[in-house]
Protein backbone atom coordinates (compact mmCIF):
# COMPACT_ATOMS: atom_id res chain seq x y z
CA UNK A 1 0.00 0.00 0.00
CA UNK A 2 1.18 3.47 -0.93
CA UNK A 3 2.15 5.32 2.29
CA UNK A 4 0.37 8.33 1.49
CA UNK A 5 -2.70 6.57 1.70
CA UNK A 6 -0.93 4.35 5.00
CA UNK A 7 -0.75 7.90 6.07
CA UNK A 8 -4.59 8.83 5.69
CA UNK A 9 -6.03 6.21 7.43
CA UNK A 10 -3.29 6.59 10.53
CA UNK A 11 -5.35 9.91 10.75
CA UNK A 12 -8.88 9.14 10.37
CA UNK A 13 -9.90 6.66 12.49
CA UNK A 14 -13.76 6.57 10.95
CA UNK A 15 -10.94 5.78 7.63
CA UNK A 16 -9.74 2.46 9.94
CA UNK A 17 -13.08 1.73 10.88
CA UNK A 18 -14.29 1.22 7.90
CA UNK A 19 -11.59 -0.51 7.13
CA UNK A 20 -12.19 -3.13 9.84
CA UNK A 21 -15.61 -3.71 9.12
CA UNK A 22 -14.63 -4.56 5.58
CA UNK A 23 -12.15 -6.95 6.80
CA UNK A 24 -14.68 -8.39 8.98
CA UNK A 25 -17.13 -9.17 6.05
CA UNK A 26 -14.41 -10.20 4.15
CA UNK A 27 -13.33 -12.92 6.36
CA UNK A 28 -17.13 -13.79 6.69
CA UNK A 29 -17.57 -13.95 2.81
CA UNK A 30 -14.31 -16.52 2.98
CA UNK A 31 -15.37 -18.56 5.85
CA UNK A 32 -18.98 -19.08 3.72
CA UNK A 33 -17.88 -19.52 0.52
CA UNK A 34 -15.21 -22.04 0.78
CA UNK A 35 -14.77 -23.71 4.98
CA UNK A 36 -18.59 -23.32 6.47
CA UNK A 37 -21.49 -26.13 5.31
CA UNK A 38 -23.86 -23.65 3.27
CA UNK A 39 -26.98 -25.25 4.94
CA UNK A 40 -25.74 -22.79 8.35
CA UNK A 41 -23.63 -19.73 6.93
CA UNK A 42 -24.44 -17.56 3.72
CA UNK A 43 -22.00 -15.19 2.56
CA UNK A 44 -22.81 -11.46 2.76
CA UNK A 45 -22.67 -11.06 -0.83
CA UNK A 46 -25.97 -13.20 -1.18
CA UNK A 47 -27.49 -12.17 2.04
CA UNK A 48 -27.41 -8.69 0.85
CA UNK A 49 -28.81 -10.14 -2.36
CA UNK A 50 -31.39 -11.78 -1.40
CA UNK A 51 -32.79 -9.12 0.84
CA UNK A 52 -35.71 -8.45 -1.98
CA UNK A 53 -36.54 -12.23 -1.88
CA UNK A 54 -36.97 -11.97 1.54
CA UNK A 55 -38.95 -9.08 1.43
CA UNK A 56 -41.03 -10.48 -1.62
CA UNK A 57 -41.72 -13.67 0.97
CA UNK A 58 -45.31 -14.16 0.96
CA UNK A 59 -46.22 -12.54 4.57
CA UNK A 60 -42.46 -10.70 5.27
CA UNK A 61 -43.67 -7.71 4.91
CA UNK A 62 -47.03 -7.82 7.08
CA UNK A 63 -44.85 -10.04 9.84
CA UNK A 64 -42.97 -6.59 9.31
CA UNK A 65 -45.83 -4.18 10.23
CA UNK A 66 -47.28 -6.24 12.78
CA UNK A 67 -43.88 -5.77 14.53
CA UNK A 68 -43.44 -2.03 14.25
CA UNK A 69 -47.02 -1.87 15.15
CA UNK A 70 -46.12 -3.54 18.15
CA UNK A 71 -43.38 -1.60 18.91
CA UNK A 72 -44.72 1.64 18.35
CA UNK A 73 -47.67 0.94 20.42
CA UNK A 74 -45.47 -0.35 22.84
CA UNK A 75 -43.50 2.44 23.05
CA UNK A 76 -46.32 4.98 23.21
CA UNK A 77 -48.25 3.06 25.95
CA UNK A 78 -44.62 2.98 28.30
CA UNK A 79 -43.91 6.60 28.14
CA UNK A 80 -47.74 7.45 28.90
CA UNK A 81 -47.23 4.87 32.20
CA UNK A 82 -43.86 6.01 32.90
CA UNK A 83 -44.70 10.01 32.94
CA UNK A 84 -47.38 9.56 34.92
CA UNK A 85 -45.70 6.98 37.46
CA UNK A 86 -42.53 8.60 37.11
CA UNK A 87 -44.41 12.43 38.38
CA UNK A 88 -46.66 10.46 40.89
CA UNK A 89 -44.14 8.81 42.46
CA UNK A 90 -40.95 10.90 41.99
CA UNK A 91 -43.13 14.31 43.16
CA UNK A 92 -43.53 13.86 46.66
CA UNK A 93 -40.51 12.57 48.85
CA UNK A 94 -42.84 10.35 50.91
CA UNK A 95 -43.72 8.01 47.93
CA UNK A 96 -40.74 8.20 45.92
CA UNK A 97 -39.37 6.96 49.32
CA UNK A 98 -42.19 4.41 49.88
CA UNK A 99 -42.15 3.39 46.18
CA UNK A 100 -38.89 3.83 44.39
CA UNK A 101 -37.52 0.50 45.82
CA UNK A 102 -40.40 -1.68 44.82
CA UNK A 103 -39.86 -0.38 41.33
CA UNK A 104 -36.29 -1.02 41.48
CA UNK A 105 -37.22 -4.59 42.85
CA UNK A 106 -39.48 -5.40 39.53
CA UNK A 107 -37.14 -3.82 37.30
CA UNK A 108 -34.50 -6.12 38.45
CA UNK A 109 -36.10 -9.16 38.47
CA UNK A 110 -35.89 -11.67 35.17
CA UNK A 111 -38.67 -10.52 33.70
CA UNK A 112 -38.48 -12.92 30.70
CA UNK A 113 -39.50 -15.94 33.39
CA UNK A 114 -42.63 -14.51 33.09
CA UNK A 115 -42.75 -14.65 29.41
CA UNK A 116 -45.28 -17.42 29.16
CA UNK A 117 -47.59 -16.15 31.78
CA UNK A 118 -47.74 -13.19 29.01
CA UNK A 119 -49.21 -15.53 25.95
CA UNK A 120 -51.38 -16.86 28.79
CA UNK A 121 -53.10 -13.60 29.77
CA UNK A 122 -53.01 -11.74 26.17
CA UNK A 123 -52.70 -14.29 23.72
CA UNK A 124 -50.37 -15.52 20.82
CA UNK A 125 -51.04 -12.35 19.42
CA UNK A 126 -49.63 -8.65 19.30
CA UNK A 127 -51.47 -8.12 22.14
CA UNK A 128 -49.25 -10.16 24.37
CA UNK A 129 -45.91 -9.02 22.39
CA UNK A 130 -47.17 -5.28 23.71
CA UNK A 131 -47.75 -6.06 27.00
CA UNK A 132 -44.56 -7.81 27.21
CA UNK A 133 -42.45 -4.86 25.44
CA UNK A 134 -43.66 -2.23 28.16
CA UNK A 135 -43.16 -4.40 31.02
CA UNK A 136 -39.62 -3.72 29.89
CA UNK A 137 -39.92 -0.65 28.73
CA UNK A 138 -41.75 1.34 31.16
CA UNK A 139 -39.47 0.73 33.94
CA UNK A 140 -36.47 2.60 32.86
CA UNK A 141 -39.03 5.97 31.86
CA UNK A 142 -40.07 5.36 35.17
CA UNK A 143 -37.04 5.85 36.75
CA UNK A 144 -35.66 8.66 35.17
CA UNK A 145 -38.57 10.90 35.03
CA UNK A 146 -38.73 10.65 38.95
CA UNK A 147 -35.09 11.56 38.95
CA UNK A 148 -35.17 14.08 36.79
CA UNK A 149 -38.06 15.82 38.78
CA UNK A 150 -36.12 14.93 42.14
CA UNK A 151 -33.13 17.17 40.93
CA UNK A 152 -35.06 20.10 40.49
CA UNK A 153 -33.52 22.68 42.71
CA UNK A 154 -36.25 23.27 45.87
CA UNK A 155 -35.63 27.15 45.66
CA UNK A 156 -37.24 26.98 42.25
CA UNK A 157 -40.66 25.35 43.32
CA UNK A 158 -40.68 27.97 46.48
CA UNK A 159 -39.47 30.85 44.50
CA UNK A 160 -42.26 30.25 42.13
CA UNK A 161 -44.93 29.51 44.95
CA UNK A 162 -43.90 32.73 46.30
CA UNK A 163 -44.72 34.30 43.17
CA UNK A 164 -48.41 33.17 43.11
CA UNK A 165 -47.91 30.24 40.58
CA UNK A 166 -50.87 27.76 41.00
CA UNK A 167 -49.75 23.93 41.25
CA UNK A 168 -50.98 23.51 36.93
CA UNK A 169 -48.33 26.73 36.36
CA UNK A 170 -45.50 24.93 38.69
CA UNK A 171 -46.01 21.69 36.45
CA UNK A 172 -46.25 23.24 33.49
CA UNK A 173 -43.24 25.96 33.98
CA UNK A 174 -41.09 24.61 36.43
CA UNK A 175 -41.56 21.19 36.67
CA UNK A 176 -41.84 20.23 32.82
CA UNK A 177 -39.00 22.30 31.27
CA UNK A 178 -36.42 20.73 33.94
CA UNK A 179 -37.98 17.28 33.58
CA UNK A 180 -37.23 17.39 29.89
CA UNK A 181 -33.60 15.90 29.22
CA UNK A 182 -34.39 13.34 31.75
CA UNK A 183 -37.31 12.23 30.11
CA UNK A 184 -35.69 12.27 27.00
CA UNK A 185 -32.82 9.71 28.52
CA UNK A 186 -35.56 7.62 29.91
CA UNK A 187 -37.37 7.76 26.52
CA UNK A 188 -34.70 6.27 25.02
CA UNK A 189 -33.66 3.38 27.71
CA UNK A 190 -37.06 2.77 27.62
CA UNK A 191 -36.82 2.16 23.41
CA UNK A 192 -34.37 -0.56 24.19
CA UNK A 193 -36.14 -2.22 26.58
CA UNK A 194 -39.41 -2.10 24.08
CA UNK A 195 -37.38 -3.45 21.26
CA UNK A 196 -35.90 -6.31 23.83
CA UNK A 197 -39.52 -7.33 24.85
CA UNK A 198 -41.35 -7.15 22.13
CA UNK A 199 -38.62 -9.35 19.88
CA UNK A 200 -38.08 -12.13 22.96
CA UNK A 201 -41.55 -12.52 23.19
CA UNK A 202 -41.81 -12.55 18.67
CA UNK A 203 -39.45 -15.11 19.04
CA UNK A 204 -41.03 -17.26 21.68
CA UNK A 205 -44.43 -17.74 19.91
CA UNK A 206 -45.61 -15.92 16.97
CA UNK A 207 -47.94 -17.14 14.44
CA UNK A 208 -47.70 -14.26 11.88
CA UNK A 209 -44.82 -11.84 13.07
CA UNK A 210 -41.32 -12.27 12.36
CA UNK A 211 -40.52 -14.48 15.16
CA UNK A 212 -42.61 -17.48 13.10
CA UNK A 213 -40.33 -16.02 10.03
CA UNK A 214 -36.90 -16.54 12.02
CA UNK A 215 -38.32 -20.19 13.42
CA UNK A 216 -39.52 -20.94 9.69
CA UNK A 217 -35.70 -20.29 8.04
CA UNK A 218 -33.80 -21.63 10.68
CA UNK A 219 -36.04 -25.61 10.67
CA UNK A 220 -35.49 -24.67 6.73
CA UNK A 221 -31.72 -24.63 7.17
CA UNK A 222 -32.33 -21.55 4.71
CA UNK A 223 -29.37 -19.12 6.23
CA UNK A 224 -29.20 -16.62 3.12
CA UNK A 225 -33.04 -15.62 4.26
CA UNK A 226 -32.84 -15.70 8.10
CA UNK A 227 -30.08 -13.63 7.85
CA UNK A 228 -31.67 -10.79 5.49
CA UNK A 229 -34.44 -10.67 8.30
CA UNK A 230 -31.92 -10.02 10.82
CA UNK A 231 -30.27 -8.09 9.09
CA UNK A 232 -33.41 -5.60 7.84
CA UNK A 233 -34.66 -6.30 11.86
CA UNK A 234 -31.39 -4.75 13.02
CA UNK A 235 -31.62 -2.17 10.79
CA UNK A 236 -34.73 -1.15 12.05
CA UNK A 237 -33.49 -0.96 15.63
CA UNK A 238 -30.56 1.17 14.95
CA UNK A 239 -33.33 3.58 13.16
CA UNK A 240 -35.35 3.47 16.43
CA UNK A 241 -32.64 3.40 18.37
CA UNK A 242 -30.39 6.19 16.65
CA UNK A 243 -34.08 8.46 16.46
CA UNK A 244 -34.43 8.30 20.42
CA UNK A 245 -31.01 9.06 20.76
CA UNK A 246 -30.73 12.61 18.51
CA UNK A 247 -34.04 13.77 20.74
CA UNK A 248 -32.10 12.84 23.77
CA UNK A 249 -29.28 14.94 22.01
CA UNK A 250 -30.95 17.49 20.67
CA UNK A 251 -32.79 17.88 24.34
CA UNK A 252 -30.18 17.75 26.03
CA UNK A 253 -28.54 21.06 25.12
CA UNK A 254 -32.16 22.91 24.58
CA UNK A 255 -32.04 23.94 28.29
CA UNK A 256 -29.06 25.36 28.48
CA UNK B 1 -39.93 16.08 67.96
CA UNK B 2 -36.59 16.83 66.71
CA UNK B 3 -35.53 16.28 62.84
CA UNK B 4 -33.95 12.38 63.22
CA UNK B 5 -37.02 11.74 64.68
CA UNK B 6 -39.43 12.92 62.26
CA UNK B 7 -36.79 11.48 59.85
CA UNK B 8 -37.01 8.06 60.70
CA UNK B 9 -40.52 8.42 61.49
CA UNK B 10 -41.32 8.99 57.84
CA UNK B 11 -39.13 5.99 57.00
CA UNK B 12 -40.90 3.67 59.16
CA UNK B 13 -44.04 4.72 57.40
CA UNK B 14 -42.20 3.87 54.49
CA UNK B 15 -41.91 0.47 54.85
CA UNK B 16 -45.55 0.33 56.07
CA UNK B 17 -46.16 1.29 52.58
CA UNK B 18 -43.75 -1.15 50.92
CA UNK B 19 -44.91 -4.06 53.41
CA UNK B 20 -48.70 -3.18 52.80
CA UNK B 21 -48.59 -2.82 49.48
CA UNK B 22 -46.75 -6.62 49.19
CA UNK B 23 -49.14 -8.15 51.61
CA UNK B 24 -52.14 -6.20 49.83
CA UNK B 25 -50.72 -8.06 46.60
CA UNK B 26 -51.04 -11.39 48.34
CA UNK B 27 -54.30 -10.68 49.17
CA UNK B 28 -56.04 -9.75 46.26
CA UNK B 29 -54.06 -13.06 44.76
CA UNK B 30 -55.83 -15.03 47.22
CA UNK B 31 -58.99 -13.42 46.89
CA UNK B 32 -59.15 -13.75 43.10
CA UNK B 33 -58.20 -17.30 43.07
CA UNK B 34 -60.45 -18.39 45.70
CA UNK B 35 -63.75 -16.11 46.05
CA UNK B 36 -63.83 -14.38 43.09
CA UNK B 37 -63.46 -17.36 40.96
CA UNK B 38 -60.27 -16.60 38.42
CA UNK B 39 -59.61 -19.74 36.56
CA UNK B 40 -57.04 -21.69 38.09
CA UNK B 41 -55.46 -22.13 34.91
CA UNK B 42 -54.55 -18.21 34.99
CA UNK B 43 -54.06 -17.77 38.02
CA UNK B 44 -53.47 -20.70 40.43
CA UNK B 45 -54.25 -20.80 44.26
CA UNK B 46 -50.86 -18.95 46.27
CA UNK B 47 -51.21 -21.58 49.15
CA UNK B 48 -50.79 -24.44 46.24
CA UNK B 49 -48.10 -22.59 44.79
CA UNK B 50 -46.20 -22.39 48.32
CA UNK B 51 -47.09 -25.88 48.68
CA UNK B 52 -45.45 -26.93 45.10
CA UNK B 53 -42.74 -24.57 45.93
CA UNK B 54 -41.75 -26.63 49.23
CA UNK B 55 -42.21 -29.73 47.18
CA UNK B 56 -39.44 -28.25 44.68
CA UNK B 57 -36.81 -27.41 47.15
CA UNK B 58 -37.54 -30.35 49.26
CA UNK B 59 -37.03 -33.37 46.87
CA UNK B 60 -33.99 -31.67 44.63
CA UNK B 61 -36.43 -32.15 41.24
CA UNK B 62 -34.44 -28.38 40.22
CA UNK B 63 -30.69 -29.66 40.88
CA UNK B 64 -30.37 -30.54 37.08
CA UNK B 65 -32.19 -27.49 35.63
CA UNK B 66 -30.39 -25.46 37.69
CA UNK B 67 -26.78 -27.12 37.13
CA UNK B 68 -27.40 -26.56 33.62
CA UNK B 69 -28.19 -23.10 33.75
CA UNK B 70 -25.42 -22.24 35.83
CA UNK B 71 -23.33 -23.68 33.97
CA UNK B 72 -24.33 -22.24 30.69
CA UNK B 73 -23.94 -18.91 33.02
CA UNK B 74 -20.30 -19.83 33.97
CA UNK B 75 -18.82 -20.52 30.83
CA UNK B 76 -20.88 -17.39 28.92
CA UNK B 77 -19.47 -15.02 31.62
CA UNK B 78 -16.03 -17.02 31.60
CA UNK B 79 -15.72 -16.21 27.91
CA UNK B 80 -16.92 -12.47 28.16
CA UNK B 81 -14.94 -11.44 30.84
CA UNK B 82 -11.79 -12.92 29.58
CA UNK B 83 -12.20 -11.73 25.77
CA UNK B 84 -13.33 -8.34 26.78
CA UNK B 85 -11.33 -7.30 29.77
CA UNK B 86 -8.06 -8.39 27.00
CA UNK B 87 -9.57 -6.95 23.80
CA UNK B 88 -10.72 -3.98 25.87
CA UNK B 89 -6.85 -3.91 27.43
CA UNK B 90 -5.14 -3.91 24.23
CA UNK B 91 -7.66 -1.27 22.52
CA UNK B 92 -7.13 1.63 25.41
CA UNK B 93 -3.38 1.21 24.91
CA UNK B 94 -3.51 3.86 22.32
CA UNK B 95 -5.78 6.72 21.95
CA UNK B 96 -6.39 5.44 17.98
CA UNK B 97 -7.60 2.31 18.48
CA UNK B 98 -9.80 3.71 21.02
CA UNK B 99 -11.14 5.63 18.24
CA UNK B 100 -11.49 3.29 15.70
CA UNK B 101 -13.28 0.50 17.89
CA UNK B 102 -15.19 2.12 20.29
CA UNK B 103 -17.99 3.29 18.37
CA UNK B 104 -18.07 -0.20 16.51
CA UNK B 105 -18.44 -1.76 20.05
CA UNK B 106 -20.71 0.87 20.99
CA UNK B 107 -22.82 0.74 17.42
CA UNK B 108 -23.24 -3.34 17.66
CA UNK B 109 -24.40 -2.86 21.29
CA UNK B 110 -27.02 -1.22 20.85
CA UNK B 111 -28.35 -3.60 18.26
CA UNK B 112 -30.60 -5.97 20.23
CA UNK B 113 -28.37 -9.15 19.68
CA UNK B 114 -31.24 -11.38 20.76
CA UNK B 115 -31.92 -11.17 17.14
CA UNK B 116 -28.68 -13.62 17.04
CA UNK B 117 -30.71 -16.63 18.84
CA UNK B 118 -32.26 -18.19 15.77
CA UNK B 119 -28.84 -17.90 13.96
CA UNK B 120 -27.22 -19.54 16.87
CA UNK B 121 -29.57 -22.50 17.11
CA UNK B 122 -28.90 -22.59 13.47
CA UNK B 123 -24.69 -23.17 14.30
CA UNK B 124 -25.21 -24.31 17.61
CA UNK B 125 -27.96 -26.43 17.90
CA UNK B 126 -30.88 -26.14 21.00
CA UNK B 127 -27.94 -27.59 23.57
CA UNK B 128 -26.40 -25.68 26.12
CA UNK B 129 -23.66 -24.54 23.32
CA UNK B 130 -26.25 -21.93 21.66
CA UNK B 131 -26.93 -19.88 25.17
CA UNK B 132 -23.20 -20.10 25.85
CA UNK B 133 -22.66 -18.06 22.80
CA UNK B 134 -25.39 -15.76 23.10
CA UNK B 135 -24.80 -15.03 26.80
CA UNK B 136 -21.07 -14.44 25.85
CA UNK B 137 -21.92 -12.58 23.19
CA UNK B 138 -24.74 -10.08 24.78
CA UNK B 139 -22.10 -9.90 27.92
CA UNK B 140 -18.76 -8.84 25.98
CA UNK B 141 -20.05 -5.61 25.13
CA UNK B 142 -20.20 -3.80 28.95
CA UNK B 143 -17.54 -5.75 29.41
CA UNK B 144 -15.11 -4.49 26.93
CA UNK B 145 -16.64 -0.70 26.72
CA UNK B 146 -16.16 -0.34 30.39
CA UNK B 147 -12.39 -1.49 29.95
CA UNK B 148 -11.88 0.79 27.19
CA UNK B 149 -13.21 3.29 29.37
CA UNK B 150 -11.67 2.50 31.92
CA UNK B 151 -7.79 2.22 30.99
CA UNK B 152 -8.16 4.56 28.58
CA UNK B 153 -9.52 7.93 30.43
CA UNK B 154 -6.76 7.31 33.02
CA UNK B 155 -5.68 11.14 33.78
CA UNK B 156 -2.88 11.42 31.35
CA UNK B 157 -0.86 13.58 34.26
CA UNK B 158 -0.84 10.11 36.72
CA UNK B 159 0.76 8.36 34.01
CA UNK B 160 3.26 11.08 33.17
CA UNK B 161 4.24 11.73 37.37
CA UNK B 162 4.45 8.14 37.26
CA UNK B 163 6.84 7.90 34.03
CA UNK B 164 8.90 10.81 35.29
CA UNK B 165 9.42 9.15 38.82
CA UNK B 166 10.98 5.70 36.81
CA UNK B 167 8.07 3.44 37.09
CA UNK B 168 8.38 0.12 35.16
CA UNK B 169 5.65 -1.02 32.34
CA UNK B 170 4.75 -3.41 35.25
CA UNK B 171 4.86 -0.76 38.23
CA UNK B 172 2.74 1.79 35.95
CA UNK B 173 -0.23 -0.90 35.76
CA UNK B 174 0.00 -2.65 38.81
CA UNK B 175 0.08 0.57 40.81
CA UNK B 176 -1.37 3.50 38.28
CA UNK B 177 -3.88 1.76 35.49
CA UNK B 178 -5.28 -0.84 37.55
CA UNK B 179 -6.34 0.85 40.73
CA UNK B 180 -7.64 3.24 38.60
CA UNK B 181 -9.77 1.46 35.84
CA UNK B 182 -10.76 -1.48 38.35
CA UNK B 183 -14.17 0.46 39.67
CA UNK B 184 -15.51 1.04 35.93
CA UNK B 185 -13.66 -2.60 34.54
CA UNK B 186 -16.00 -4.22 37.44
CA UNK B 187 -19.02 -2.32 37.27
CA UNK B 188 -19.00 -3.45 33.13
CA UNK B 189 -18.69 -7.01 34.71
CA UNK B 190 -21.46 -6.84 36.85
CA UNK B 191 -23.65 -5.45 34.04
CA UNK B 192 -21.94 -8.19 31.78
CA UNK B 193 -22.95 -10.74 34.11
CA UNK B 194 -26.83 -9.46 34.48
CA UNK B 195 -27.49 -9.37 31.25
CA UNK B 196 -25.55 -12.94 30.18
CA UNK B 197 -28.25 -14.24 33.44
CA UNK B 198 -30.90 -12.92 31.45
CA UNK B 199 -29.99 -13.63 27.83
CA UNK B 200 -29.51 -17.20 28.80
CA UNK B 201 -33.16 -17.97 30.51
CA UNK B 202 -34.39 -15.70 28.05
CA UNK B 203 -33.04 -18.38 24.90
CA UNK B 204 -33.77 -21.11 27.52
CA UNK B 205 -37.35 -19.75 27.30
CA UNK B 206 -37.35 -19.36 23.34
CA UNK B 207 -35.68 -22.55 22.28
CA UNK B 208 -33.62 -24.89 24.35
CA UNK B 209 -33.81 -28.88 26.18
CA UNK B 210 -32.89 -28.04 29.44
CA UNK B 211 -32.65 -25.41 31.79
CA UNK B 212 -34.78 -23.63 34.51
CA UNK B 213 -36.44 -21.49 31.35
CA UNK B 214 -37.21 -24.71 30.00
CA UNK B 215 -38.82 -26.11 33.25
CA UNK B 216 -40.92 -22.81 32.66
CA UNK B 217 -41.82 -23.31 29.47
CA UNK B 218 -42.76 -26.95 29.30
CA UNK B 219 -44.91 -26.65 32.61
CA UNK B 220 -46.79 -23.81 31.30
CA UNK B 221 -47.11 -25.77 28.06
CA UNK B 222 -48.83 -29.22 30.54
CA UNK B 223 -50.59 -26.46 31.78
CA UNK B 224 -49.33 -27.38 35.31
CA UNK B 225 -49.62 -23.73 36.63
CA UNK B 226 -49.17 -24.28 40.37
CA UNK B 227 -45.36 -25.57 39.73
CA UNK B 228 -44.90 -22.98 36.87
CA UNK B 229 -45.88 -20.42 39.40
CA UNK B 230 -43.33 -21.72 41.91
CA UNK B 231 -40.42 -22.27 39.63
CA UNK B 232 -41.02 -18.73 38.42
CA UNK B 233 -40.80 -17.53 41.86
CA UNK B 234 -37.52 -20.13 42.66
CA UNK B 235 -35.65 -18.36 39.61
CA UNK B 236 -36.36 -15.18 40.68
CA UNK B 237 -35.12 -15.80 43.71
CA UNK B 238 -31.97 -17.38 42.25
CA UNK B 239 -31.11 -14.25 39.87
CA UNK B 240 -31.64 -11.93 43.07
CA UNK B 241 -29.35 -14.01 44.71
CA UNK B 242 -26.93 -13.86 42.29
CA UNK B 243 -27.07 -9.90 41.48
CA UNK B 244 -26.76 -9.60 45.26
CA UNK B 245 -23.67 -11.71 45.42
CA UNK B 246 -21.99 -9.74 42.03
CA UNK B 247 -23.22 -6.68 43.80
CA UNK B 248 -21.50 -7.03 46.73
CA UNK B 249 -18.18 -8.43 44.96
CA UNK B 250 -18.48 -5.24 42.81
CA UNK B 251 -18.33 -3.15 45.71
CA UNK B 252 -15.55 -5.28 47.78
CA UNK B 253 -13.64 -4.78 44.43
CA UNK B 254 -13.79 -0.98 44.50
CA UNK B 255 -12.78 -0.84 47.84
CA UNK B 256 -9.18 -3.24 47.19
Amino acid sequence: MPAAVMQRIARSPGLARLGVIVMLLAIWEAAARWVVDPLFLAPPSRVVTSLGAVLGTRGVPAALQITVFELAVAFAISVAIGLVVGLVVGLHNFSRRSFMPIILLLYGTPQVTILPLFILYFGIGPASKIAFGVTHGMFPIIMTVAAGVQNIKPILLVSARSMGASSVQILRHVIFPHMIPSFFTGMRLGMTGVLLGVLLAELYVSTAGIGYFTTLFTQNFDPTKLLGLISILAAMAIALNEIVRRLEVRFARWRD
Amino acid sequence: MNAGGARSTSAAGSHAVQIGFVVGLVVLWYLAATRWGVSSILLPNPITVARDLWEILRTGEYVDDLRVTLTELAAAFAISATSGVVLGYLISRSTYRIRVFEPLFAAIYSVPIILFLPLYVLFFGLGPPSKIALGATISFFPVVLNTIAGFGYVDRLLITAARSMGASDYQLFRFVLLPAALPVILTGMRMGFTVALLSIIGSETIASLAGLGHRIVHLAEAMEMARMFAYIAFVVAIAAFLNVVVSTLEKRGRRF
